[in-house]
């Protein structure tokens, strides 16, 4: 369940004492555990989910950087519409996929994100309760 | 039209009809919220791919600011009884 997977993800986030980092820093290991949680939710089957846990994984500074050519297997679309093309940077692994399974894609891709986004403002604005109410 | 009929013939394995490509955007169409796209059942395919995209960029949005606002709700709260009532608002 793709909640408890983000809570236990955030209940590791250290606010306070030796390990403790700057609100951005915090704020940006949130984003990136909302979606790696979105992303292992979703599981292997979807592209965008593979693409996106791969992104996470990939984090800059650690280990050796691959040049890119040696990375890519597939070539990408070449664009013709803009609107395409647009979509094809907004989902993740969208580059390399035939139109059709694009708009799969995109369809279950919007659908996740909806969700987390539901998922974090729940959290938000129960939390925001409890603080009221202490 | 035609820049749907020349995508049919780069498709990749097999040829690709404009019905399976009318009835994914569709499909699309029907996750994008109401109040973008009206109740119209006739939207063209370009707008349901423009309001995606802005869809789409809305959420990347929201997701970075509810994560500021959970970063500085983490450093305020006593996060174990946050969570023990968030848990049991979502299990209920």
């Amino acid at each position: 369940m793709v909640a408890l997977r983000f809570l236990r993800a955030l209940s590791l986030v250290r606010c306070s004492g030796p390990g403790a980092r700057s609100p951005s820093y915090r704020a940006r290991g949130i984003r990136r555990a909302a979606y790696a949680c979105m992303a292992a939710s979703a599981g292997p089957r979807r592209a965008w989910s593979r693409a996106l846990l791969r992104k996470i994984r990939r984090r800059p500074g650690r280990g050796l950087r691959r040049p890119r050519a040696v990375i890519r297997r597939r070539r990408p679309v070449g664009g013709g519409d803009p609107l395409e093309v647009a979509l094809r940077r907004l989902v993740p692994g969208g580059g390399c996929m035939e139109y059709c399974r694009l708009l799969e894609e995109a369809a279950d891709y919007v659908k996740c994100l909806a969700m987390q986004v539901r998922l974090m403002q729940t959290i938000v604005d129960s939390a925001s309760h409890v603080n009221s109410i202490d | 039209m035609s820049a749907r009929r020349s995508r049919s013939r780069q498709a990749g394995a097999g040829r690709i009809t404009d019905e399976q490509i009318d009835d994914l955007m569709s499909k699309l169409q029907a996750i994008l919220p109401e109040a973008r796209l009206g109740r119209n059942d006739r939207v063209s395919a370009a707008k349901v791919l423009q309001e995606a995209c802005s869809y789409i960029r809305s959420l990347h949005r929201e997701m970075d600011d509810l994560s500021e606002r959970l970063s500085e709700l983490l450093s305020t709260t006593e996060m174990s009884s946050a969570q023990a009532a968030v848990v049991r608002s979502l299990l209920m």
